[in-house]
């Protein structure tokens, strides 16, 4: 079975760095099932779960945004920020839930309203990680 | 004992003490530089991933469109200054405050043709008192800064403007060279330099469109840069603090020494004299 590279890189550090069979994220314009010999690409992606399949393993990483580049044996992935599954702190994704969520419920100016939304998509991100291990 | 060589005593215990501080404060730094050293090189990996595909994208597309990329006349001018919270770093930050008031001075008449972004208290105050115009701060930086805690500072700087409220934007902090070592720097942000290396890219297919891609990227490489200057400048900051601390144990030692030897000699003419006074009285009675 044919492998390729997968990285996943925060200006903090790299996360991530194995050698997997198939990786599935969610880029802007959709989802994407990537194999290996893939056509080079390069696409924005959403807050949302990245699926790693490996060895018959999976590991599913909380990626907050950035960017995905494709090339044939590798794969790079650029974000602000992204956690391993078993990373997560549940406690504080839940607090930033509960915060995000008062935030929008107080419905401030548009700026505020904007960021209250996207800090509720990255809890809700870290938090449908967690659960899925 | 004399009064006088009470006073010595009492200077060189001061001194040792203020010795011991400076030389603990130096093994601080140098243990913090070795980390923000760490993390500068463990930023790296980012920006210049960033910086390739963005580099792939103007050269792969022509006529890229994007106010990033644009030279405009200038009527206004940004000002990200990089400072520290804390003094007892040697020139760090006075180096890069001069640096800024002087290019200020040279190139504005009034306070109306730039505005200051500041990081660090230091930088903050200097311009406060001077009531130039802030309009954004950060101030209690860790010593390990992460990209969330300058994020909301970078993206102000960078949407500013890209809606045009300045037309070029310089970032101004201590570039890092050694321990020794930091050259206070000034660079241009915005607009972005033509970003040409003569790499050989691939072909990429973008998703929804090399523009679409390029108005994510632009943004986040701009502020990745400003996150890699933070990260430089914190590295200057311990290797300046650790320097100056350095060089203030070696002068502690030095005026200890000497006023020992003050003290020393002091002490041995009160006991000369004492001699000498028994030895005329016991002349004297004889």
């Amino acid at each position: 079975m044919s492998t390729f590279l997968v990285e996943i890189v925060t200006p903090e550090r790299k996360v991530y760095q194995e050698t997997a069979n198939m990786v599935s994220v969610t880029g802007v314009e959709g989802e994407l099932g990537i194999l290996p010999n893939h056509i080079p690409l390069v696409t924005p992606l959403r807050i949302a779960p990245v699926t790693i399949k490996r060895d018959g393993k999976v590991d599913i990483v909380a990626v907050n945004g950035g960017f995905i580049e494709v090339r044939k044996d590798k794969i790079v992935i650029l974000a602000e920020s992204a956690e391993l599954a078993q990373d997560i702190n549940i406690e504080r994704a839940e607090a930033a839930k509960q915060r995000a969520q008062q935030r929008l419920a107080a419905k401030q100016d548009e700026v505020d309203f904007r960021r209250a939304e996207m800090a509720m998509q990255r809890a809700m991100n870290r938090l449908n990680v967690r659960q899925k291990i | 004992m004399a009064k006088g060589m009470r006073d010595i005593k009492r200077e060189i215990k001061s001194k040792q003490s203020m010795k011991q501080i400076t030389k603990a404060m130096e093994m601080v730094a140098a243990s913090k530089l070795r980390r923000a050293q760490g993390a500068a090189t463990a930023a790296r990996p980012y920006a210049d991933k960033l910086k390739e595909v963005v580099a792939s994208i103007a050269a792969g597309t022509k006529d890229v469109k994007h106010p990033m990329l644009e030279t405009r006349p200038i009527k206004k001018t940004g000002y990200l200054v990089i400072t520290s919270d804390r003094g007892l770093a040697g020139g760090y930050n006075a180096n890069i405050l001069r640096k800024v008031t002087q290019t200020i001075q040279e190139k504005h008449t009034s306070t109306d043709e730039y505005v200051l972004f500041v990081i660090g208290r230091k930088g903050r105050d200097y311009f406060r008192r001077r009531s130039m115009p802030i309009v954004e701060e950060v101030v209690g930086l860790s010593d390990a800064p992460t990209f969330a805690d300058i994020k909301t500072v970078a993206t102000a700087a960078v949407q500013k403007f890209a809606e045009g409220a300045y037309d070029e934007l310089y970032l101004y902090y201590n570039q890092f060279v050694n321990a020794i070592t930091q050259i206070p720097t000034e660079s241009r942000l915005l607009p972005l330099d033509e970003i040409s290396e003569g790499t050989t890219v691939s072909a990429y297919e973008y998703e929804p469109s090399p523009e679409g891609v390029l108005e994510v990227l632009l943004p986040k490489y701009a502020e990745t840069l400003i996150y890699s200057a933070v990260l430089d400048g914190k590295a200057s900051e311990f290797g300046a603090r650790m320097t100056a601390m350095g060089s203030a144990t070696k002068n502690a030692t030095k005026m200890i020494n000497q006023l020992t030897l003050t003290y020393n000699r002091a002490r041995q003419a009160a006991i000369t004299q004492e001699i000498s006074e028994i030895v005329a009285g016991a002349n004297a009675q004889s």
